[in-house]
């Protein structure tokens, strides 16, 4: 059985299994997406040859170690996949919207089974992933008055992983296809007898070549976390962001090598004829749905304890007042990481264990809801005699609390297993996990956008297109999610082309309306970011902490000087800003030394790009490229490691010029 | 703009209001979905026991203490109290121990797997009763339901008799699947090789349908099945009716059936092959195939 049951086509020794035939031009809106992809990036790419972009892009960016610019590089890959992500969405609802009775709706199966695999996959993966992983990298290392992070090619490295993982993604739209499976790809679905097309394998190596990046980001910023730390700062005084982060790259640490490993064995299961998963000769499925599990439900708290460290950093700095109960919030995350491994069979109640198994998951879920319940009073807490200026990333934090609440409630509801038999695969827990994805994540990455603008870049966004985006998402979550809250209850279950009762369109057709509002809100954040940028001088912030913030990052000007810190600060409270501008603190102005800083380096671009080659080469059988592909990949990892030109020094007359500018800066807008 | 969504609020919640009248999960004919029904009130209802507070409080310090309000309280460095620490972690605690009971009888006594003791509230099921035996098989797209007290099987059509306990054992031809009639029961998944079990009881007359809930590939959509609870005698007709049809179903006119079609039609088989729903659960319908039940390592290396 080396041989899978079901050769699909030929292969050819030159081109593996791809044919002309695999370009799926007969398909309208492929082609019409093609053709706007295609026109968009040549447009892009003749901007940035006109305005002699290419040099400064890839010198002071694409080859950068700098942790912000990697920061910004992952926010700005996250805002792309989410436009590819949504557009999958809005596909999906509008199919559900008109698909009843006689009318199949513009969707055939085998394209909509494609769209909500896709959407899933993009949007935990290739969304929510580098937009924590930006933000953790953005901002971790300037709250804990580091220079960067600890390893800062292998950050660089990770982040083209990253991209190469979701470049294959965005290639399955146009050459072949993508997995039909869900975005979990239970076997014996995704097995090589029931799904023997390329899509199965552009998810595995999609998510196999981006998880290198992320394992490695994540032992990255742990690493960072635990070692570099300005003095003064232990433990119980890292910023409640730090502290979050720590213990979702804990997570990340711990959980990705388990979805490498069952991706593995899927793989082997499908290019090998094993059978770890099959249903033959003594494979069973039940294993990859327990694996992919213990990584799964992990995963979703790796997304959402960074925002509740956002939210904590927010509603201080809006209340402007100290965080309540900091420890609490300390060992409430800390529970919640713990916690996060005893749940993952609360995703398959439904596949008959037995009643005692099913309690133990469901009450450990349960349990979850104690310490994020006690965040939740934190939060509130401390808006409780402050004085809350109600800026836009409080109007997010605000939309999430209320969001949130309800999504942490269907939540608990959902862990009770006699009530997941009921509820389990249907449009119900479809409306929970946006509610709380939504609620939680995207709301506090929007939350933190804002908030670490002015940092990054220099500007506040602009006000008025930031309180449109935020309106237009909270309606726009309630008008789609709502509907699909009493469809479950009325027994509709997910993933469905099409309907035969008609009673049900009106629901559908007030989620497509949610949907539309929501596309109007991401359209209100594109338009902030461009009248922002028209704007910036009237935005400018000069003083480097516009929200009279209360951690470090806040202490540096904006945008920081790529050493961050002229000299690493010494910290004595939690919230050591704040306690440096109540005591009165004082910018050194002279004595600086020279700052021995990393060297950018074009070796991980490289490295990622071989890798997607790899990853391609690998999905269409091309076996001749899978082993040049590899070979260059470890010639140029080993080469890599006898480059010793990798670091340089800031001369200090250059540190002493740069700080002196910041000074006359200030002063400036002082008078 | 911001005033005129926030009237919009309410378009949601009519809706809302609307469907629960029509939610069939929340009222439903058979005593086991009525228990996860009535469960699903009793969580929702306790844990807006906290809910609705903090979402009321949330709205009223962010309006009670907004920066414009200069005459209220304005403490920036109280950011303690053990008090209030220990409420906050007791309420939540509170609640999940009453939650926490609550879900480890309610698992218990609800287990899929656990013979029915009840008909409904107050009517325990009579000692003699033996339940219904229906053998259920998943296929690529359509439901294969087995009788073999009856004899008989059919094809996306489910009948129930009032009142007897059923007792489903479920498996599948090649993928996962999951049955359910929201009408009857919780679901529960259909694995091939695997065998689950499920008990529940129709309790009043209905003309509903099952499907399977879990996505299966292309045809999953239109793998849906008609279920009717009816009294005993109609019941006895159906059968009757079923026998009628004649037709036999084989192990070769199940592999027939078993290849991927989709949208099939109800099928009636006034017999069906001794020992047939074994071999589907053991993966030997073609007699060529070793019985993974009679498998044993060095055979299946053998095989291999």
């Amino acid at each position: 059985m080396f041989e899978p049951a079901t050769a699909p086509e030929t292969v050819s020794p030159l081109f593996g299994r791809l044919s002309l035939s695999s370009i799926p031009y007969h398909e309208p809106i492929l082609v019409a997406t093609f053709a706007g992809v295609a026109l968009g990036g040549l447009l892009v790419l003749g901007l940035l040859t006109k305005f002699r972009l290419w040099g400064p892009l890839w010198r002071d960016w694409f080859t950068s170690i700098d942790h912000k610019k990697i920061g910004i590089m992952y926010m700005v890959l996250g805002l792309v996949m989410l436009l590819r992500g949504f557009a999958d969405a809005l596909m999906m609802r509008a199919q559900q919207a008109v698909a009843f009775g006689d009318n199949p709706g513009f969707l055939p199966p085998h394209h909509y089974d494609q769209v909500f695999t896709a959407h899933g996959v993009i949007m935990i993966f290739f969304v929510a992933m580098p937009f924590i992983t930006g933000l953790m990298n953005y901002v971790v290392p300037l709250q804990i008055g580091a220079r960067d992070v600890a390893f800062p090619f292998l950050n660089n490295f990770s982040f083209w992983m990253t991209t190469a993982g979701s470049v294959l993604v965005m290639l399955s739209l146009f050459i072949g296809e993508f997995a039909r499976t869900g975005w979990l790809a239970y076997p014996p679905l995704s097995d090589i007898v029931h799904s023997p097309d390329t899509g199965v394998d552009y998810y595995i190596w999609a998510l196999q070549i981006a998880g290198i990046g992320t394992t490695l980001s994540g032992i990255n910023l742990l690493v960072t976390i635990i070692k570099m730390r300005a003095p003064g700062m232990h433990l119980m005084r890292m910023p409640v962001f730090t502290w979050t982060s720590l213990c979702s790259n804990v997570l990340i640490v711990a959980s990705f090598p388990v979805l490498t490993a069952a991706l593995a064995m899927l793989t082997l299961d499908r290019y090998l004829g094993t059978h770890f998963f099959t249903n033959d000769f003594g494979g069973n499925p039940m294993m990859y749905i327990n694996l992919i599990w213990i990584w799964g439900h992990p995963e979703v708290y790796i997304l959402i304890l960074p925002l509740f460290g956002v939210y904590s950093e927010v509603v201080a700095t809006y209340s402007g007042k100290r965080l309540f109960g900091y420890s609490s919030m300390v060992y409430a995350t800390v529970c919640i990481t713990i916690l996060s491994y005893l749940v993952w069979l609360h995703h398959f109640f439904t596949m008959g264990s037995g009643a005692s198994v099913n309690s133990f998951f469901g009450i450990t879920t349960m349990i979850i809801s104690i310490p994020t319940g006690a965040k939740i009073f934190n939060w509130l807490f401390t808006m409780y005699r402050g004085r809350i200026r109600l800026e836009v990333p409080m109007l997010w934090t605000l939309g999430f609390m209320v969001t949130f609440t309800v999504g942490g409630m269907t939540g608990v509801l959902l862990a009770v297993p006699p009530a997941d038999f009921v509820l389990h695969n249907s449009l119900f827990l479809i409306a929970h996990f946006h509610n709380v994805i939504i609620g939680g994540v995207v709301f506090g990455v929007f939350a933190a956008m804002t908030y670490w603008f002015p940092k990054a870049f220099g500007f506040r966004l602009d006000e008025f297109w930031g309180r449109m985006a935020f309106w237009l998402w909270l309606a726009g979550y309630w008008f789609a999610f709502t509907p699909l809250y009493v469809l479950g209850l009325m027994g509709v279950t997910r993933r469905m082309n099409h309907f035969d009762d008609l009673s049900l369109q009106p629901y559908f057709i007030v989620a497509a309306f949610g949907a539309l509002l929501i596309a109007a809100g991401i359209g209100s954040f594109l338009m902030c970011l461009f009248v922002s940028f028209r704007k910036r001088e009237q935005l400018r912030d000069v003083t480097g902490d516009p929200w009279h913030g209360r951690t470090l990052e806040w202490s540096t000007s904006s945008p920081p000087p790529e050493y961050n810190f002229a000299f690493t600060p010494v910290v004595h409270d939690t919230d050591a800003w704040w306690d440096m501008k109540q005591l009165g603190f004082q910018r050194p102005q002279s004595g600086f030394l020279p700052i021995h800083m990393p060297k950018n380096t074009a070796a991980g671009i490289l490295l990622a790009g071989i890798s997607l080659v790899f990853g391609f080469a690998m999905i269409w059988h091309i076996w001749w490229l899978v082993v040049v592909t590899f070979a260059a990949a470890v010639i140029s990892a080993i080469v890599h490691t006898f480059n010793y030109n990798r670091d340089y020094n800031i001369p200090a007359d250059v540190v002493a010029r740069t700080e002196a500018a910041r000074t006359q800066q200030l002063v400036s807008t002082h008078v | 703009m911001p005033q005129l969504l926030r009237r919009t609020w309410l378009l949601p919640l009519v809706l809302a209001l609307a469907g629960c009248s029509r939610a069939v999960v929340l009222h439903p004919t058979g005593d086991v979905a009525q228990q996860q029904g009535h469960l699903i009130v009793v969580a929702t209802l306790l844990m807006l026991i906290v809910i609705i507070p903090v979402i009321a409080l949330t709205l009223l310090f962010a309006w009670r203490y907004r920066a414009s309000n200069a005459g209220a309280t304005y403490k920036p460095d109280w950011d303690h109290s053990t008090q209030l620490e220990l409420v906050i972690w007791a309420i939540p605690l509170l609640i999940i121990i009453a939650l926490g009971a609550v879900t480890w009888i309610s698992t218990h006594t609800l287990d899929p797997y656990r013979p029915l003791d009840r008909i409904a509230e107050g009517q325990p099921v009579p000692a003699d009763a033996k339940p219904l035996e229906v053998d259920v098989v998943s296929l690529d797209w359509k439901w294969l339901f087995i009788y073999p007290e009856q004899g008989i099987a059919t094809v996306n059509e489910l009948a129930a008799p009032v009142g007897r306990p059923i007792r489903f054992k479920l498996t599948s031809s090649s993928v996962m699947n999951a049955f359910y009639v929201p009408e009857l029961a919780g679901m529960i998944y259909t694995m091939p090789g695997m065998q689950t079990t499920l008990n529940a009881v129709a309790n009043t007359p209905v003309e509903a349908r099952g499907m399977s809930s879990n996505y299966s590939g292309a045809g999953f959509s239109d793998m849906h099945f008609a279920y009717h609870a009816v009294d005993a005698a109609a019941f006895d007709a159906w059968v009757a009716s079923v026998r009628g049809a004649g037709q036999a179903l084989d192990r070769s006119g199940y592999l027939a059936l078993a290849k991927p079609s989709e949208k099939e039609p109800v099928r009636h088989y006034a017999s069906v092959d001794a020992g047939l729903y074994d071999a589907i659960l053991n993966r030997c319908v073609d007699p060529q195939q070793t019985c993974i039940n009679q498998m044993s390592m060095p055979q299946m290396t053998r095989e291999h």
